[in-house]
Protein backbone atom coordinates (compact mmCIF):
# COMPACT_ATOMS: atom_id res chain seq x y z
CA UNK A 1 0.00 0.00 0.00
CA UNK A 2 2.35 2.60 -0.94
CA UNK A 3 0.97 6.02 0.62
CA UNK A 4 1.53 9.27 -1.35
CA UNK A 5 1.80 11.93 1.12
CA UNK A 6 3.50 14.46 -1.53
CA UNK A 7 0.91 15.19 -4.06
CA UNK A 8 2.27 18.92 -4.38
CA UNK A 9 5.70 17.45 -5.33
CA UNK A 10 6.96 15.68 -8.19
CA UNK A 11 6.77 11.93 -8.87
CA UNK A 12 8.58 9.85 -6.42
CA UNK A 13 12.29 9.28 -6.88
CA UNK A 14 12.28 6.43 -4.35
CA UNK A 15 9.61 4.25 -4.37
CA UNK A 16 9.44 0.78 -1.85
CA UNK A 17 6.88 -1.53 -1.86
CA UNK A 18 6.04 -4.20 0.70
CA UNK A 19 9.99 -5.13 0.79
CA UNK A 20 10.77 -7.71 3.54
CA UNK A 21 14.49 -8.74 4.28
CA UNK A 22 15.89 -11.22 6.82
CA UNK A 23 19.72 -12.59 7.90
CA UNK A 24 19.05 -15.94 8.32
CA UNK A 25 16.61 -16.79 10.69
CA UNK A 26 16.52 -13.34 12.17
CA UNK A 27 13.47 -11.26 9.86
CA UNK A 28 14.66 -7.72 9.94
CA UNK A 29 12.30 -5.83 7.59
CA UNK A 30 8.67 -7.05 7.92
CA UNK A 31 6.94 -5.32 4.63
CA UNK A 32 7.77 -1.32 4.70
CA UNK A 33 5.86 0.60 2.13
CA UNK A 34 6.65 4.30 1.60
CA UNK A 35 7.81 6.97 -1.43
CA UNK A 36 10.02 9.61 -1.63
CA UNK A 37 9.57 12.33 -3.52
CA UNK A 38 11.96 14.41 -5.36
CA UNK A 39 14.02 16.76 -2.70
CA UNK A 40 12.15 15.94 0.28
CA UNK A 41 13.63 15.35 3.57
CA UNK A 42 12.56 12.51 5.30
CA UNK A 43 13.68 11.18 8.63
CA UNK A 44 13.63 7.50 9.68
CA UNK A 45 13.99 6.68 14.03
CA UNK A 46 13.27 3.90 16.14
CA UNK A 47 14.74 2.00 18.57
CA UNK A 48 18.23 0.28 17.45
CA UNK A 49 17.50 -3.08 15.65
CA UNK A 50 14.39 -1.62 13.99
CA UNK A 51 15.68 -2.30 10.39
CA UNK A 52 16.10 1.63 10.12
CA UNK A 53 19.74 1.41 8.82
CA UNK A 54 19.23 -2.54 6.93
CA UNK A 55 16.18 -0.41 4.90
CA UNK A 56 19.01 2.30 3.67
CA UNK A 57 21.43 -0.49 2.75
CA UNK A 58 18.83 -1.98 0.69
CA UNK A 59 17.85 1.17 -1.21
CA UNK A 60 21.32 1.11 -2.67
CA UNK A 61 21.73 -2.10 -2.93
CA UNK A 62 24.06 -2.97 -0.39
CA UNK A 63 21.66 -5.86 1.05
CA UNK A 64 19.44 -8.05 -0.85
CA UNK A 65 15.50 -8.00 0.05
CA UNK A 66 13.70 -11.38 -0.04
CA UNK A 67 10.93 -9.86 -1.18
CA UNK A 68 8.93 -6.59 -2.30
CA UNK A 69 10.17 -3.64 -4.62
CA UNK A 70 12.57 -0.91 -4.41
CA UNK A 71 12.19 1.87 -7.48
CA UNK A 72 14.76 4.36 -7.26
CA UNK A 73 13.82 6.98 -10.39
CA UNK A 74 13.47 3.98 -12.92
CA UNK A 75 16.08 1.37 -11.75
CA UNK A 76 14.37 -1.75 -9.64
CA UNK A 77 16.90 -1.99 -7.29
CA UNK A 78 16.50 -5.58 -6.83
CA UNK A 79 16.33 -6.92 -10.67
CA UNK A 80 18.46 -9.73 -11.24
CA UNK A 81 20.62 -7.56 -14.05
CA UNK A 82 20.53 -4.65 -12.10
CA UNK A 83 23.04 -1.79 -13.37
CA UNK A 84 24.84 -1.39 -10.33
CA UNK A 85 26.68 1.48 -11.37
CA UNK A 86 23.90 3.19 -12.78
CA UNK A 87 22.11 2.99 -9.30
CA UNK A 88 25.05 4.25 -7.12
CA UNK A 89 25.71 7.26 -9.42
CA UNK A 90 22.32 7.96 -8.34
CA UNK A 91 22.32 6.93 -4.53
CA UNK A 92 24.95 8.82 -2.23
CA UNK A 93 25.36 7.14 1.22
CA UNK A 94 27.26 8.55 4.40
CA UNK A 95 27.51 6.12 7.12
CA UNK A 96 28.29 6.00 10.66
CA UNK A 97 31.33 4.86 11.33
CA UNK A 98 32.46 7.60 8.63
CA UNK A 99 34.58 4.82 6.40
CA UNK A 100 37.20 6.99 5.11
CA UNK A 101 39.93 5.58 3.22
CA UNK A 102 42.68 5.71 5.64
CA UNK A 103 45.38 4.91 3.11
CA UNK A 104 44.43 8.27 1.14
CA UNK A 105 44.09 12.09 1.98
CA UNK A 106 40.81 13.78 2.58
CA UNK A 107 41.51 15.09 -1.34
CA UNK A 108 42.32 11.72 -2.91
CA UNK A 109 39.50 10.32 -0.66
CA UNK A 110 37.00 12.38 -2.84
CA UNK A 111 38.54 11.95 -6.18
CA UNK A 112 38.72 8.36 -6.27
CA UNK A 113 35.19 7.67 -7.03
CA UNK A 114 35.36 9.82 -10.34
CA UNK A 115 38.37 8.96 -11.31
CA UNK A 116 38.23 4.97 -11.37
CA UNK A 117 34.62 4.79 -11.54
CA UNK A 118 33.24 7.48 -13.74
CA UNK A 119 37.00 7.80 -15.31
CA UNK A 120 36.24 11.81 -15.38
CA UNK A 121 39.12 13.67 -16.60
CA UNK A 122 41.67 14.19 -13.43
CA UNK A 123 42.08 17.89 -13.88
CA UNK A 124 38.11 18.41 -13.80
CA UNK A 125 37.59 16.15 -10.65
CA UNK A 126 40.77 17.70 -8.35
CA UNK A 127 38.69 21.18 -8.91
CA UNK A 128 35.47 19.68 -7.79
CA UNK A 129 36.90 18.36 -5.13
CA UNK A 130 38.43 21.48 -4.33
CA UNK A 131 35.16 22.75 -4.96
CA UNK A 132 33.62 20.07 -2.51
CA UNK A 133 35.85 20.56 0.48
CA UNK A 134 35.24 24.24 0.14
CA UNK A 135 31.33 23.29 0.45
CA UNK A 136 31.88 20.78 3.79
CA UNK A 137 33.43 24.10 4.88
CA UNK A 138 37.09 22.18 5.05
CA UNK A 139 39.13 24.50 3.15
CA UNK A 140 42.97 23.89 4.14
CA UNK A 141 42.63 20.04 5.13
CA UNK A 142 43.02 18.77 1.88
CA UNK A 143 46.08 16.94 2.05
CA UNK A 144 45.45 15.61 5.48
CA UNK A 145 44.69 11.64 5.96
CA UNK A 146 41.68 10.55 7.81
CA UNK A 147 43.40 9.58 10.76
CA UNK A 148 44.68 13.42 11.58
CA UNK A 149 41.13 14.92 11.71
CA UNK A 150 39.02 14.91 14.07
CA UNK A 151 35.54 12.53 13.34
CA UNK A 152 33.22 15.81 12.76
CA UNK A 153 35.90 17.04 9.85
CA UNK A 154 35.98 13.21 8.90
CA UNK A 155 32.64 12.54 8.62
CA UNK A 156 32.09 16.05 6.27
CA UNK A 157 34.97 14.36 4.06
CA UNK A 158 32.66 11.23 3.88
CA UNK A 159 29.78 13.28 2.70
CA UNK A 160 31.87 15.52 -0.02
CA UNK A 161 33.14 11.80 -0.90
CA UNK A 162 29.06 11.05 -1.83
CA UNK A 163 28.42 14.08 -3.33
CA UNK A 164 31.70 14.05 -5.89
CA UNK A 165 29.61 10.92 -7.66
CA UNK A 166 26.59 13.61 -8.16
CA UNK A 167 23.91 12.22 -6.50
CA UNK A 168 20.27 13.15 -6.63
CA UNK A 169 19.58 10.98 -3.08
CA UNK A 170 21.55 10.76 -0.24
CA UNK A 171 21.63 8.36 2.58
CA UNK A 172 22.42 9.37 5.74
CA UNK A 173 22.77 6.50 8.53
CA UNK A 174 23.26 7.53 12.17
CA UNK A 175 26.20 9.92 10.61
CA UNK A 176 26.36 11.69 13.74
CA UNK A 177 25.87 8.69 15.81
CA UNK A 178 29.56 8.22 16.74
CA UNK A 179 30.85 12.03 16.95
CA UNK A 180 31.52 13.92 19.84
CA UNK A 181 28.65 16.49 21.09
CA UNK A 182 30.36 19.42 19.72
CA UNK A 183 31.52 17.97 15.93
CA UNK A 184 27.75 17.01 15.77
CA UNK A 185 26.64 20.33 14.66
CA UNK A 186 29.06 20.95 12.02
CA UNK A 187 28.13 18.24 10.32
CA UNK A 188 24.13 18.79 10.78
CA UNK A 189 24.92 22.05 9.13
CA UNK A 190 26.25 20.43 6.23
CA UNK A 191 23.69 17.78 5.77
CA UNK A 192 21.07 21.18 6.24
CA UNK A 193 22.82 23.27 3.53
CA UNK A 194 22.24 20.11 0.96
CA UNK A 195 18.85 19.92 1.88
CA UNK A 196 18.12 23.73 1.93
CA UNK A 197 19.93 22.63 -2.11
CA UNK A 198 17.08 21.01 -3.15
CA UNK A 199 18.80 17.24 -2.09
CA UNK A 200 16.76 14.14 -1.46
CA UNK A 201 17.65 12.96 1.64
CA UNK A 202 16.98 10.19 3.65
CA UNK A 203 18.54 10.40 7.07
CA UNK A 204 18.27 7.46 9.92
CA UNK A 205 19.08 9.60 12.91
CA UNK A 206 18.72 10.53 16.72
CA UNK A 207 18.75 13.61 16.52
CA UNK A 208 15.46 14.67 17.38
CA UNK A 209 15.38 18.33 17.16
CA UNK A 210 17.43 18.71 13.97
CA UNK A 211 14.41 15.62 11.97
CA UNK A 212 11.93 18.11 13.83
CA UNK A 213 13.39 21.12 11.95
CA UNK A 214 14.95 19.89 8.63
CA UNK A 215 12.76 16.93 8.00
CA UNK A 216 9.10 16.97 5.77
CA UNK A 217 8.46 13.56 6.57
CA UNK A 218 8.49 11.35 9.95
CA UNK A 219 8.24 7.60 9.87
CA UNK A 220 8.99 5.41 12.98
CA UNK A 221 10.01 1.88 12.88
CA UNK A 222 9.83 -0.43 15.16
CA UNK A 223 10.66 -4.51 14.89
CA UNK A 224 10.22 -4.16 11.19
CA UNK A 225 7.39 -2.35 10.22
CA UNK A 226 6.37 1.62 9.98
CA UNK A 227 4.24 2.07 13.23
CA UNK A 228 3.72 5.39 12.50
CA UNK A 229 4.44 8.52 10.15
CA UNK A 230 3.75 11.87 9.46
CA UNK A 231 4.60 15.83 9.12
CA UNK A 232 7.43 16.83 12.23
CA UNK A 233 4.73 19.06 13.65
CA UNK A 234 2.14 16.36 14.39
CA UNK A 235 4.47 13.32 14.83
CA UNK A 236 6.41 15.15 17.64
CA UNK A 237 3.33 16.90 19.23
CA UNK A 238 0.42 14.37 18.76
CA UNK A 239 1.53 10.78 18.36
CA UNK A 240 -1.13 8.19 18.11
CA UNK A 241 0.82 5.23 18.29
CA UNK A 242 1.81 4.07 22.18
CA UNK A 243 4.90 2.58 20.88
CA UNK A 244 5.67 6.35 19.40
CA UNK A 245 4.50 7.49 22.62
CA UNK A 246 6.82 5.43 24.41
CA UNK A 247 10.16 5.89 22.38
CA UNK A 248 9.90 9.63 21.93
CA UNK A 249 9.51 9.82 25.85
CA UNK A 250 12.60 8.24 26.51
CA UNK A 251 14.72 10.30 23.80
CA UNK A 252 13.22 13.84 23.60
CA UNK B 1 41.85 -11.46 41.81
CA UNK B 2 44.80 -10.84 43.43
CA UNK B 3 45.21 -8.10 45.37
CA UNK B 4 48.21 -6.55 45.33
CA UNK B 5 49.79 -3.66 47.90
CA UNK B 6 53.04 -2.79 46.47
CA UNK B 7 55.35 -5.52 47.97
CA UNK B 8 55.11 -8.72 46.17
CA UNK B 9 53.79 -11.77 48.93
CA UNK B 10 53.72 -14.67 48.35
CA UNK B 11 49.84 -15.58 48.78
CA UNK B 12 48.59 -16.95 51.70
CA UNK B 13 48.81 -20.52 52.32
CA UNK B 14 46.35 -23.25 52.91
CA UNK B 15 47.80 -24.67 56.68
CA UNK B 16 47.64 -27.97 55.38
CA UNK B 17 50.16 -27.69 52.81
CA UNK B 18 53.56 -26.92 53.72
CA UNK B 19 54.82 -25.36 50.63
CA UNK B 20 53.14 -23.55 47.70
CA UNK B 21 53.81 -25.64 44.79
CA UNK B 22 52.91 -23.45 41.94
CA UNK B 23 52.76 -19.85 42.19
CA UNK B 24 49.06 -18.50 40.36
CA UNK B 25 49.38 -17.03 37.33
CA UNK B 26 48.59 -13.45 37.16
CA UNK B 27 49.33 -9.98 34.91
CA UNK B 28 52.77 -8.81 35.91
CA UNK B 29 51.80 -4.88 35.38
CA UNK B 30 49.04 -5.63 38.06
CA UNK B 31 51.33 -6.63 40.05
CA UNK B 32 54.37 -4.69 39.18
CA UNK B 33 55.89 -1.93 42.14
CA UNK B 34 57.60 1.19 40.99
CA UNK B 35 60.74 -0.56 41.07
CA UNK B 36 59.78 -3.13 38.57
CA UNK B 37 58.04 -0.60 36.58
CA UNK B 38 61.21 1.51 36.53
CA UNK B 39 63.17 -1.24 35.19
CA UNK B 40 60.48 -2.26 32.38
CA UNK B 41 61.17 1.51 30.99
CA UNK B 42 64.83 0.01 30.67
CA UNK B 43 65.36 -0.72 27.41
CA UNK B 44 65.91 -4.18 28.80
CA UNK B 45 64.90 -6.48 25.64
CA UNK B 46 68.28 -5.27 24.18
CA UNK B 47 70.08 -5.76 26.73
CA UNK B 48 68.90 -9.21 27.54
CA UNK B 49 69.78 -10.28 23.86
CA UNK B 50 73.26 -8.32 23.84
CA UNK B 51 74.13 -10.60 26.71
CA UNK B 52 72.82 -13.36 24.41
CA UNK B 53 75.27 -12.96 21.85
CA UNK B 54 78.12 -12.11 24.54
CA UNK B 55 77.48 -15.70 25.85
CA UNK B 56 77.67 -16.86 22.56
CA UNK B 57 81.10 -15.83 22.07
CA UNK B 58 81.97 -16.21 25.36
CA UNK B 59 81.45 -19.91 24.91
CA UNK B 60 82.83 -19.97 21.41
CA UNK B 61 86.06 -18.42 22.55
CA UNK B 62 86.44 -20.70 25.85
CA UNK B 63 86.33 -23.76 23.37
CA UNK B 64 89.10 -22.48 21.33
CA UNK B 65 90.81 -21.42 24.50
CA UNK B 66 90.18 -25.19 25.76
CA UNK B 67 91.27 -26.69 22.20
CA UNK B 68 94.39 -24.54 22.39
CA UNK B 69 96.15 -25.82 25.32
CA UNK B 70 95.71 -29.12 23.81
CA UNK B 71 98.75 -30.87 21.98
CA UNK B 72 101.08 -28.71 20.60
CA UNK B 73 101.54 -30.17 17.23
CA UNK B 74 97.72 -29.60 16.59
CA UNK B 75 97.08 -26.67 14.79
CA UNK B 76 94.79 -24.89 17.36
CA UNK B 77 90.68 -25.07 17.20
CA UNK B 78 90.70 -21.45 16.50
CA UNK B 79 92.75 -21.05 13.78
CA UNK B 80 91.33 -24.49 12.65
CA UNK B 81 87.57 -22.90 12.57
CA UNK B 82 89.50 -19.79 10.81
CA UNK B 83 91.05 -21.79 8.09
CA UNK B 84 87.19 -23.50 7.23
CA UNK B 85 85.55 -20.05 7.69
CA UNK B 86 85.74 -19.16 3.88
CA UNK B 87 84.02 -22.40 2.97
CA UNK B 88 81.22 -22.43 5.90
CA UNK B 89 80.80 -18.67 4.73
CA UNK B 90 80.01 -19.94 1.31
CA UNK B 91 77.64 -22.13 2.99
CA UNK B 92 75.94 -20.01 4.84
CA UNK B 93 75.28 -17.83 1.88
CA UNK B 94 74.20 -20.81 0.35
CA UNK B 95 71.49 -20.88 3.01
CA UNK B 96 70.40 -16.99 2.46
CA UNK B 97 70.59 -17.99 -1.24
CA UNK B 98 67.67 -20.62 -0.30
CA UNK B 99 66.05 -18.52 1.84
CA UNK B 100 65.65 -15.93 -0.65
CA UNK B 101 64.25 -17.21 -3.59
CA UNK B 102 61.84 -19.73 -1.40
CA UNK B 103 60.59 -16.83 0.26
CA UNK B 104 60.44 -14.85 -2.98
CA UNK B 105 58.85 -18.00 -4.43
CA UNK B 106 56.69 -18.52 -1.67
CA UNK B 107 55.32 -14.89 -1.21
CA UNK B 108 54.34 -14.43 -4.93
CA UNK B 109 52.32 -17.38 -4.94
CA UNK B 110 51.20 -17.57 -1.91
CA UNK B 111 49.89 -13.78 -2.38
CA UNK B 112 47.71 -14.90 -5.30
CA UNK B 113 46.28 -17.93 -3.08
CA UNK B 114 45.72 -15.80 -0.50
CA UNK B 115 43.81 -12.90 -2.81
CA UNK B 116 41.91 -16.36 -4.20
CA UNK B 117 41.07 -17.35 -0.80
CA UNK B 118 38.25 -14.27 -0.69
CA UNK B 119 37.02 -15.05 -3.91
CA UNK B 120 33.35 -14.98 -4.47
CA UNK B 121 33.61 -18.30 -6.90
CA UNK B 122 33.11 -21.19 -4.73
CA UNK B 123 36.02 -23.68 -6.71
CA UNK B 124 38.38 -21.16 -6.77
CA UNK B 125 38.09 -19.94 -2.99
CA UNK B 126 37.74 -23.92 -1.89
CA UNK B 127 40.37 -25.02 -3.89
CA UNK B 128 42.84 -22.17 -2.65
CA UNK B 129 41.54 -22.58 0.98
CA UNK B 130 42.14 -26.39 0.53
CA UNK B 131 45.82 -25.54 -0.83
CA UNK B 132 46.91 -22.95 1.51
CA UNK B 133 45.40 -25.21 4.65
CA UNK B 134 47.11 -28.57 3.41
CA UNK B 135 50.35 -27.07 3.22
CA UNK B 136 50.80 -25.19 6.33
CA UNK B 137 49.81 -28.46 8.33
CA UNK B 138 52.58 -30.18 6.40
CA UNK B 139 55.78 -30.59 8.52
CA UNK B 140 58.35 -28.63 6.29
CA UNK B 141 60.48 -31.84 6.25
CA UNK B 142 58.03 -34.06 4.70
CA UNK B 143 57.64 -31.27 2.35
CA UNK B 144 61.11 -31.18 1.55
CA UNK B 145 61.32 -34.70 1.22
CA UNK B 146 58.75 -35.13 -1.52
CA UNK B 147 59.69 -32.52 -3.48
CA UNK B 148 63.71 -34.16 -3.63
CA UNK B 149 62.18 -37.54 -4.48
CA UNK B 150 59.11 -36.24 -6.66
CA UNK B 151 60.87 -34.13 -9.01
CA UNK B 152 63.37 -35.44 -11.34
CA UNK B 153 66.85 -34.08 -11.82
CA UNK B 154 66.06 -31.96 -15.20
CA UNK B 155 62.77 -31.98 -17.32
CA UNK B 156 62.74 -31.59 -20.86
CA UNK B 157 60.56 -29.14 -22.39
CA UNK B 158 60.67 -29.77 -26.32
CA UNK B 159 64.33 -28.68 -27.13
CA UNK B 160 65.28 -27.47 -23.58
CA UNK B 161 66.52 -29.10 -21.06
CA UNK B 162 65.85 -27.32 -17.68
CA UNK B 163 68.18 -28.88 -15.07
CA UNK B 164 67.06 -29.38 -11.41
CA UNK B 165 69.77 -29.53 -8.63
CA UNK B 166 69.31 -30.98 -5.21
CA UNK B 167 69.21 -27.50 -4.39
CA UNK B 168 66.46 -26.25 -6.58
CA UNK B 169 64.65 -28.83 -4.90
CA UNK B 170 65.21 -27.50 -1.60
CA UNK B 171 63.91 -24.11 -2.53
CA UNK B 172 60.77 -25.34 -4.57
CA UNK B 173 59.94 -27.75 -0.91
CA UNK B 174 60.78 -24.61 1.30
CA UNK B 175 58.48 -22.37 -0.91
CA UNK B 176 55.60 -24.56 -0.21
CA UNK B 177 54.87 -23.78 3.45
CA UNK B 178 56.10 -20.10 2.77
CA UNK B 179 53.50 -19.81 0.32
CA UNK B 180 50.94 -21.37 2.03
CA UNK B 181 52.00 -19.10 5.10
CA UNK B 182 51.95 -16.39 2.82
CA UNK B 183 48.48 -16.71 1.51
CA UNK B 184 47.02 -17.29 5.38
CA UNK B 185 49.05 -13.66 6.11
CA UNK B 186 47.38 -12.18 3.26
CA UNK B 187 43.73 -13.73 4.04
CA UNK B 188 44.03 -12.50 7.86
CA UNK B 189 44.78 -9.00 6.58
CA UNK B 190 42.21 -8.95 4.50
CA UNK B 191 40.05 -10.15 6.52
CA UNK B 192 40.95 -7.42 9.31
CA UNK B 193 39.78 -4.58 7.18
CA UNK B 194 36.80 -3.30 8.52
CA UNK B 195 33.99 -4.05 6.71
CA UNK B 196 32.82 -0.79 6.49
CA UNK B 197 35.52 -0.23 4.16
CA UNK B 198 33.67 -2.45 1.45
CA UNK B 199 30.80 -0.92 2.47
CA UNK B 200 31.96 2.02 1.39
CA UNK B 201 34.00 1.41 -1.66
CA UNK B 202 30.62 -0.67 -2.85
CA UNK B 203 28.67 2.24 -2.40
CA UNK B 204 31.01 4.87 -4.45
CA UNK B 205 30.33 2.04 -7.26
CA UNK B 206 33.72 0.44 -7.03
CA UNK B 207 33.92 -2.82 -8.59
CA UNK B 208 34.80 -6.10 -7.08
CA UNK B 209 38.43 -5.70 -8.31
CA UNK B 210 38.66 -1.71 -7.95
CA UNK B 211 37.96 -2.80 -4.21
CA UNK B 212 40.35 -5.03 -3.45
CA UNK B 213 43.13 -3.22 -5.89
CA UNK B 214 42.56 0.48 -4.68
CA UNK B 215 41.34 0.12 -1.27
CA UNK B 216 41.51 -3.42 0.80
CA UNK B 217 44.94 -4.42 -0.95
CA UNK B 218 47.23 -1.40 -0.01
CA UNK B 219 46.00 -1.50 3.53
CA UNK B 220 46.58 -4.82 4.12
CA UNK B 221 50.54 -4.23 3.02
CA UNK B 222 51.42 -2.70 6.29
CA UNK B 223 49.51 -5.10 8.21
CA UNK B 224 51.26 -8.03 6.67
CA UNK B 225 54.89 -6.92 6.86
CA UNK B 226 55.52 -8.11 10.51
CA UNK B 227 54.34 -11.27 10.02
CA UNK B 228 56.20 -11.59 6.50
CA UNK B 229 59.30 -10.63 8.23
CA UNK B 230 58.98 -13.16 10.81
CA UNK B 231 58.00 -15.73 8.42
CA UNK B 232 60.83 -14.68 6.75
CA UNK B 233 63.28 -15.37 9.86
CA UNK B 234 61.52 -18.84 10.47
CA UNK B 235 62.79 -20.29 7.31
CA UNK B 236 66.47 -18.81 7.32
CA UNK B 237 66.07 -21.07 10.53
CA UNK B 238 64.66 -23.79 8.34
CA UNK B 239 67.19 -23.71 5.26
CA UNK B 240 69.49 -26.29 7.50
CA UNK B 241 66.75 -28.57 7.06
CA UNK B 242 68.06 -28.83 3.23
CA UNK B 243 71.83 -30.86 5.08
CA UNK B 244 69.34 -33.75 5.67
CA UNK B 245 68.61 -34.35 2.18
CA UNK B 246 72.11 -33.58 1.29
CA UNK B 247 72.41 -29.75 0.08
CA UNK B 248 75.91 -28.27 0.62
CA UNK B 249 74.66 -25.89 2.60
CA UNK B 250 76.36 -24.60 6.08
CA UNK B 251 75.37 -27.52 8.20
CA UNK B 252 76.20 -30.04 5.52
CA UNK B 253 80.00 -28.51 5.13
CA UNK B 254 80.29 -28.35 9.06
CA UNK B 255 79.70 -31.60 9.29
CA UNK B 256 81.92 -32.59 6.40
CA UNK B 257 84.53 -30.59 8.52
CA UNK B 258 84.07 -32.24 11.27
CA UNK B 259 84.60 -35.65 9.10
CA UNK B 260 87.73 -34.21 7.60
CA UNK B 261 89.54 -33.20 10.69
CA UNK B 262 88.53 -36.13 12.68
CA UNK B 263 88.84 -34.39 16.25
CA UNK B 264 85.78 -34.27 18.27
CA UNK B 265 86.56 -31.05 20.28
CA UNK B 266 86.13 -28.91 17.23
CA UNK B 267 82.61 -30.54 17.30
CA UNK B 268 81.04 -27.87 19.94
CA UNK B 269 83.10 -24.59 18.61
CA UNK B 270 82.23 -25.34 14.79
CA UNK B 271 78.35 -25.64 15.51
CA UNK B 272 78.78 -22.38 18.10
CA UNK B 273 80.29 -20.74 15.08
CA UNK B 274 77.38 -21.89 13.10
CA UNK B 275 74.66 -20.72 15.67
CA UNK B 276 76.31 -17.23 16.42
CA UNK B 277 76.15 -16.66 12.33
CA UNK B 278 72.21 -17.29 12.21
CA UNK B 279 71.43 -15.41 15.43
CA UNK B 280 73.36 -12.69 14.05
CA UNK B 281 71.40 -13.03 11.07
CA UNK B 282 67.85 -13.33 12.17
CA UNK B 283 68.12 -11.53 15.32
CA UNK B 284 67.85 -8.20 13.89
CA UNK B 285 65.01 -8.59 12.03
CA UNK B 286 63.21 -10.02 14.39
CA UNK B 287 64.25 -6.84 16.47
CA UNK B 288 63.30 -4.60 13.77
CA UNK B 289 59.31 -6.46 13.16
CA UNK B 290 58.60 -5.68 16.75
CA UNK B 291 59.71 -2.12 15.90
CA UNK B 292 57.40 -2.30 12.72
CA UNK B 293 54.51 -3.77 14.98
CA UNK B 294 55.35 -1.02 17.41
CA UNK B 295 55.38 1.62 15.01
CA UNK B 296 51.37 0.01 13.22
CA UNK B 297 50.13 -0.42 16.25
CA UNK B 298 49.97 2.95 17.15
CA UNK B 299 49.32 4.12 13.63
CA UNK B 300 45.67 1.92 13.26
Amino acid sequence: MPENHADSRNTPIVSIADVYQSFGDNQVIKGISFEVAKGEVICIIGPSGSGKSTLLRCINGLIEIDAGSIKVKDLEVHAPHLDKLELRKIVGMVFQQYNLFPHKTALQNIMMAPIHVLRQDIAEVKERAYMLMRKVRLEGKEDFYPGELSGGQQQRVAIARSLAMNPEVMLFDEVTAALDPETVKEVLVTIRDLAEEGMTCLLVTHEMGFARELADHMYFTDNGVIVEHGPPRIFFEAPEDPRTKEFLSQIL
Amino acid sequence: MIRCNGKRRSPPLNPKHELAVLLPIRPATACASSADRKIDQLPIGRIRAIHLLWLFLIFGVSAFAAGAQNEANQLSIARTILAWTPLLLKGFGFNILISFMSMAIGTVIGSVIGVLQISLLPPVRLSSKFLTQFFRNSPWLVLLFYCMFMIPFEITVGELRIPFPDWIKAVIGLSLPVMANVSEIVRGAINSIPSGQWEASESLAFNRRQQIWLIILPQCYKRMLPPWMNLYAILTMATVLASIVGVEEVMTLAGQVLAADGRPELLVPIYSFVLVWFFAYCYPIARWTIRLERIFALKI
